[in-house]
């Protein structure tokens, strides 16, 4: 079983040579943690940090753009980077096998899964690319196999093979949660499957009360403490290994930026105190706000008053710049002949943005989304405004007439007219503001950090420069505003209107694929499909187990009496394949909930779990029919003509849809000539 | 006042038997309203504009406000009945009754012209019937009074998923109690098989098929109620247009069915998203170059306009022949046909090529075809896709064909691509040819809507006859079901905006009451009216949901160590308490934190309800069984007294905002203001 994986999962790996789908952000981020440049992503970082270790390992040297899908290769060394995500996606087969061997003590239903996996177009296909998803399903299926492992030992707690199972389930959750988000449904049926377990346990009078508590304090150890501290420790690489500054800087604080090699902020020499005439980023202290911003748009229609947009943007930008000025005067303080004037706490100022040359002013208009606040936009023309653009510029927890210092002051900005604090909702404009985050001026004066603001970049040629060493930010401090950023980023993928999207009903019929490389027919075309005779048998499994498995348990709360063969196996069916259905529905069904973009490729892993169950299940029910006959002969061989037949469809179903995951070239499945004609049995799939 | 200003308009629109669409839940609880209006004799002629608008006498309020008010004083004597039928004393049932009796916000919210007290008052009256009928169960099943309770539950729960599709959590929860007392019954080895069977069947009729039937019924009395065409015509397919008396139906009576060659049609999109709007062509052709930069065919424009125009007009032509009639007798188009489709005004054919579209690169331009003699054939020929046909050899029909326009050379598909042109095509929408058709997207196809058969040759005439009215001799209805199915499917697509309203509130502040709702301020005086709860409640409810799960826990864990510190029937009582207080608590808030539209602190209180409930099953729970002592007991008694009195002091405290009904100086309206979060009206003189 696990050599026909490999074989198959690493057959013509090295086509096509040229950037397919998602390999240009994963590929990109491998190379990120070659050469050590600071980047942001949504998904946490294992999965890219192994991808750039096997690139590393294999002699990459991180130089390829990996620009956009199509770019040849050439010279640079991918098959690294490829084949150890093929590795870990062979494993795959091998995994699914045991586990079902575990659960059902049958050699053929695990056979049946085992090809299911290997002859399904989908898995092959997403094991042969840079992706995260091959790593994600062997963290999944690497756990779900060592927990059922682990409860085959329950008769021997606190063995060796109990521990090492045990520990290892903890370490492979770890890596699910590390690679993507995605992970956590694997250890919520980790969570269950042990909250039940010792729901037994405690059941069972018995075990002292102390044995309970020990048990308890193994799993907590070991299911808790373990893959939280391997989930912290890959942060800690993390951080380590990505010290320049790179791509993402902007998404975080300014205290963050500051460990970064090459940032603006590293080794910072700057003025340090705020003086009139400076020019100066603001930035949120809230984390994933960012910086101050206005551009040369005005708020729409109808929202509020028609004036210059006021927003906060995470990425650095010119229009980011500010002018600090004296509320009464124009005058240009940077003149030499002026004295150089600090501004101090109390103060009352002008902020003039540098760009567009308008005044940060706020009135008695309805925030765009958040109604009970002010609205705030950029006003005036060359600086010259009114009495809203003035704002009073106050030091959290510092006495009047400070000098406000530059990133460590925490300051709050006051509107002198309606008394209300500058701040920012966090929520996201639409469209017209670009989707950049909204800022209003907030009438209630409590304190939050959306409120506080302080002061990144400040140039002020009169002042001279010191080098200023920032506070360092704490280790917890970084993983937890990460995490916030991350999450936020997250929820900030949403479909757009008129688009065509992937709806998870969409999934288990098999509705409809992705297009991995290749468009027209002269191109080397690629298409992520599942295998639809393996899907839709799957699918029909599942419908098949519910009903059989309520029969029985209808059976047994009747209190009928079952045979001892036929016991055996309900047995197995409801709880080997419960756990099996629970994991698909863990798998499956949050997704209906989510409001980010979905993907075809999401449903890889529940897809795992309901392959496994269809093995058990036409293994059962075949057992169950052959008993039902009455010679021995015939029964044996009903069971093997049913199960051969079953797995000869499955590999004949492979032959015939191959050339989706190894690549065709020619003309599209709707012209006769082509090698797939006839094949394209839903209207829907388009290669 | 308020959210009587949304609700008044629809009882408008059912006194005057208008169309109309409301996304944010089924038609029952309107109908009851209007119900009040047509009892009070209104005629619907009010304009809902603005809060704090003076009713004018042709407006029955007090009848209009009447079910409201029923419906939220009956609360009272049901949570008595709910509390007994949980096996607790009269006691604790009256304590029940009198919580409810004074909460603030559940009274505010019963004397207006609003639906959670009936939503609330349907959500009590399906726990109660099946409270009724579970202990019928137990002495007498397939009795009268069983069958009558059994029923009732089914109808109330439909009854709430009628008033607000939030409805549906309590009968979810209801589901799941009986679904679990099922399982009990299965298990019952003293029962025959065919009398379990039975008791499965009536209770799947009862809570399953019932419900389903009335629901249908909803609708029916709805469409029935509303036929006439409307402002929210446009949202809905033409068919389901055609249905409706007036608009469209006058216009599409009587069109000949199938289009034949030469027949004149508008076509419209189905998705319909942003707007409605119709294929459209006019004089202007594209600019030369756009703003970015990029090039363009500079031909004749096509676009989608949402408004009927005569420049909406194409007509079929068969590519083969020369005529732009309809022949005798007329050739129909069926499914797979090749086409090409002229503008009526201008007579220039529908056309795509390999060049950029406007705003959306990635897809084909769409224009008319202007031969510049230059090397760029036409390529029009389009061929027929009837995505909804039965045979391949289908008819296109007027309204019902719902079709695609594949281009020959191409294989692009006409689609919608929902972006507005900017000034140069008049703000209208962007057409384009789709070349990747990814499956299905309703934005690609396009059904005929206004049809005739073109009889001028004349280019001339022609245009005469484009202007005038279109006529026709074919009617056609659409079943009860498709309606239902498309009105159901629109409402609950249809977007509201999510944009926040000054008092809209998140989930995390409704616990804590940090929220309040100015419903109402006098003109002229500052009496005003608040949707404010009795936060005396507020908190102890809250505290005996918390106090509830500690000691659910603490029992649980006790018995499964065979510790069994409550006797059996005790434990099975306070179970089912728990179950449906504590768990209608949890699902009728829960779900809120999933949803993304507007929240209002009045979406809380069918979860508030029942947490109210819950408090006397807490507290008597506490006298009975912790405290040991009787002299305990009468100073954990005198406790609950001072308490009751405390929350009596703050009603009586927060009167004025309830009611409404007394003007209260600046000083006592800032007094009241005890938190910073509560949006207290005051004037300033």
């Amino acid at each position: 079983v696990t050599l026909l994986s490999f074989a198959t999962r690493f057959h013509r790996l090295d086509e096509p040579p040229h950037i397919c789908w998602d390999e240009t952000h994963f590929g990109k981020m491998g190379s990120y943690y070659i050469n050590r440049t600071f980047f942001f992503d949504v998904h946490p970082p294992l999965g890219k940090m192994l991808i750039g270790l096997a690139g590393y390992l294999s002699g990459y040297d991180g130089t390829f753009l990996f620009q956009k899908p199509g770019d040849k290769y050439e010279h640079h060394n991918y098959m690294g980077m490829r084949g150890f995500c093929a590795f870990l996606g062979s494993l795959l087969v091998p995994f699914a096998y045991l586990t079902v061997l575990e659960l059902s003590r049958s050699l053929p239903a695990a056979l049946l899964s085992a090809a299911l996996l290997t002859f399904d177009t989908g898995c092959l296909t997403l094991s042969q690319y840079i992706l995260l998803d091959p790593i994600l399903m062997f963290f999944i299926m690497a756990a779900m196999l060592s927990m059922v492992k682990y409860n085959s030992c329950a008769d021997r707690p606190f063995s060796a093979p109990w521990w090492f199972w045990l520990s290892l389930t903890g370490i492979n959750l770890a890596g699910a949660l590390g690679v993507k988000f995605v992970g956590l449904f694997i250890i919520l049926q980790v969570g269950w499957n042990t909250i039940s377990d010792l729901w037994h346990l405690f059941g069972d009078l018995s075990l002292s009360v102390v044995t309970v508590g020990k048990h308890l304090t193994a799993r907590v150890l070991c299911l808790i403490v373990l893959p939280l501290t391997l989930y912290t420790a890959t942060y800690a690489v993390h951080f380590m290994v990505l010290n320049k500054s790179g791509p993402g800087d902007g998404f975080f604080s300014s205290a963050f930026q500051a460990r970064l090699s090459g940032n603006n902020l590293h080794n910072a020499s700057i003025p340090e105190h705020l003086a009139y005439g400076s020019v100066i980023t603001v930035k949120n202290l809230r984390m994933a706000i960012g910086y101050l911003h206005s551009h040369r748009h005005l708020y729409p229609e109808g929202i509020g008053a028609r004036q210059q947009q006021v927003t906060t943007y995470l990425h650095k930008d010119y229009n980011n710049l500010w002018i600090i000025k004296k509320h009464n005067t124009n005058a240009d303080p940077l003149d030499p002949s002026f004295p150089v004037e600090f501004v101090r706490h109390g103060d009352i100022i002008r902020l003039e943005h540098k760009e567009t040359s308008r005044n940060l002013h706020s009135h008695y208009h309805e925030a765009p989304l958040t109604r009970k606040h002010y609205q705030v936009t950029g006003y005036g023309i060359n600086g010259t405004g009114d009495s809203n653009d003035f704002w009073r510029i106050e030091v959290v927890n510092r006495k009047f007439g400070n000098r406000i210092k530059v990133l460590r002051s925490r300051i709050r900005l006051i509107h002198l007219v309606t008394g209300c604090v500058l701040g920012s909702s966090g929520k996201v404009l639409p469209k017209w503001g670009w989707e950049q985050l909204e800022v209003t001026c907030t009438p209630y004066l409590k304190e939050t950090l959306n409120s506080i603001w302080n002061v990144e970049d400040h140039i002020n040629p009169k002042l001279p420069n010191i080098s200023l060493d920032v506070l360092h930010p704490t280790f917890p401090e970084i993983l937890l505003e990460s995490h916030m950023v991350m999450i936020r980023g997250n929820n900030g993928l949403k479909p757009k209107d008129n688009e065509f999207t992937s709806k998870p009903w969409h999934w288990p019929i098999n509705y409809q694929g992705l297009r991995f490389s290749g468009i027209n027919d002269t191109d080397f075309r690629v298409y992520l499909l599942g295998n639809p005779v393996v899907w839709w048998l799957n699918l029909l499994s599942i419908v098949l187990y519910v009903l059989l498995g309520s029969i029985i348990a209808i059976a047994v709360q009747r209190g009928a009496h079952l045979p001892a063969e036929v016991e055996g196996l309900s047995q197995v069916l409801l709880q080997g394949g419960g756990q099996l259905l629970l994991g698909w529905m863990l798998h499956y069904f949050p997704f209906f909930l989510m409001g980010r973009i979905l993907y075809f490729h999401h449903y890889f892993p529940a897809m795992l779990f309901s392959s496994m169950l269809t093995g058990i299940l036409w293994d059962t029910v075949l057992q169950l029919c052959a008993w039902s006959l009455a010679s021995p002969f015939l029964a044996r061989g009903m069971y093997a003509a049913g199960l051969l037949s079953l797995l000869l469809g499955t590999a004949y179903s492979f032959y015939l849809f191959h050339p989706l995951a190894y690549g065709m070239v020619g003309p599209l499945a709707q012209d006769p000539r082509s090698p797939m004609a006839g094949l394209r049995w839903l209207e829907s799939w388009d290669f | 006042i308020f959210d009587e200003v949304y609700y008044g308009q629809y009882i408008s629109f059912y006194m005057k038997r208008i169309f109309f669409l409301d996304g944010s839940g089924p038609p029952f609880g309107h109908m009851l309203l209007a119900l009040g209006g047509y009892l009070g004799g209104f005629d619907g002629n009010f304009l809902w504009n603005r809060i704090g608008a003076e009713y004018s006498s042709n407006v029955p309020v007090w009848s209009l406000r009447l079910l409201p008010a029923l419906t939220g004083a009956l609360l009272v004597p049901m949570a008595y009945q709910i509390l007994l039928e949980l096996g607790f004393s009269h006691c604790a049932a009256t304590g029940a009754a009198l919580l409810i009796l004074i909460e603030n916000a559940l009274i505010t919210q019963a004397r207006l012209m609003l639906l959670e007290s009936v939503l609330i008052f349907f959500n009590l009256l399906a726990v109660l019937s099946y409270l009724k009928f579970a202990n019928s169960q137990k002495q007498r099943p397939f009795s009268l009074r069983w069958w009558f309770w059994l029923t009732l539950t089914g109808m109330a729960c439909s009854c709430a998923v009628g008033v607000k599709y939030v409805g549906v959590f309590t009968y979810l929860l209801v589901l799941a109690v009986a679904g679990v007392h099922a399982w009990h019954l299965i298990g019952d080895r003293t029962l025959s098989h065919v009398r379990v069977l039975c008791h499965l069947l009536a209770r799947a009729a009862a809570l399953l098929v019932v419900p389903a039937l009335m629901y249908l019924l909803f609708f029916y009395v709805h469409l029935t109620l509303v036929c006439r065409s409307g402002p929210h015509d446009q949202i809905m397919s033409s068919a389901f247009q055609a249905s409706l008396e007036g608009g469209l139906a006058r216009i599409t009576q009587g069109q000949p069915l199938e289009v034949a060659y030469g027949s004149q049609v508008t076509l419209k999109n189905v998705f319909g998203k942003p707007v409605p709007c119709w294929l459209h062509s006019h004089q202007s052709t594209y600019p030369m170059i756009y703003e970015n930069g990029r090039g363009s065919s500079h031909q004749q424009q096509v676009t989608c306009y949402p408004f009927k125009d005569v420049n909406n007009w194409w007509i079929v032509k068969d590519p083969g022949r020369h005529p732009l009639v309809v022949s005798n007798p007329p050739r129909p188009v069926r499914h797979g046909d090749i086409v090409q489709l002229v503008h009526g005004m201008t007579t220039r054919f529908l056309n795509t090529h390999d060049v950029a579209a406007p705003l959306s690169p990635h897809s084909q331009e769409v224009s008319c075809y202007v031969d510049y003699n230059i090397s760029m054939p036409s390529q029009n020929l389009w061929r027929l896709d009837i995505v909804n046909r039965e045979s391949d050899t289908e008819v296109w029909k007027t309204i019902l064909s719902e079709v695609r326009l594949v281009h020959v050379n191409t294989s692009a598909v006409l689609k919608l691509s929902g972006a507005h042109l900017p000034d140069w095509g008049f703000r209208q929408l962007e057409v384009v040819g789709e070349k990747l058709s990814r499956g299905y997207h309703e934005s690609m196809v396009w059904n005929v809507e206004e049809h005739r058969y073109g009889k001028s040759q004349e280019q001339k005439e022609r245009e005469l006859e484009l202007h005038s009215p279109a006529q026709m001799d074919v009617s056609r209805n659409l079943s009860f079901m498709a309606r239902f199915l498309e009105l159901q499917w629109r409402m609950l697509t249809v977007k509201s905006d999510d944009s926040e309203h000054k008092y809209s509130s998140s989930p995390l502040d409704w616990v804590t009451l940090d929220t309040s709702i100015a419903y109402w301020l006098h003109p002229r005086t500052s009496a005003q009216i608040h949707l404010l709860g009795n936060i005396v409640i507020w908190a102890s409810a809250g505290l005996a949901t918390a106090v509830y799960a500690l000691l659910f826990f603490w029992y649980l864990l006790r018995r499964r160590r065979c510790i069994r510190d409550l006797p059996e029937g005790c434990w099975l009582r306070w179970v089912l308490a728990g179950a449906l207080c504590a768990g209608g608590w949890a699902v009728n808030y829960l779900p809120f934190f999933l949803m993304e539209k507007t929240l209002f602190l009045y979406h809380y209180l069918p979860a508030l309800t029942f947490q109210i409930l819950l408090l006397p099953v807490v507290l008597q729970h506490v006298a009975d069984h912790l405290c040991r002592s009787p002299l305990l007991r009468s100073v954990f008694g005198s406790l609950v007294v001072a308490w009751y009195s405390c929350a009596c002091h703050v009603f009586n405290t927060l009167r004025p905002l309830t009611y409404g009904d007394r003007s209260l100086s600046p000083g006592e309206l800032r007094a009241l203001r005890w938190k910073d979060t509560w949006d207290i009206l005051i004037r300033k003189y």
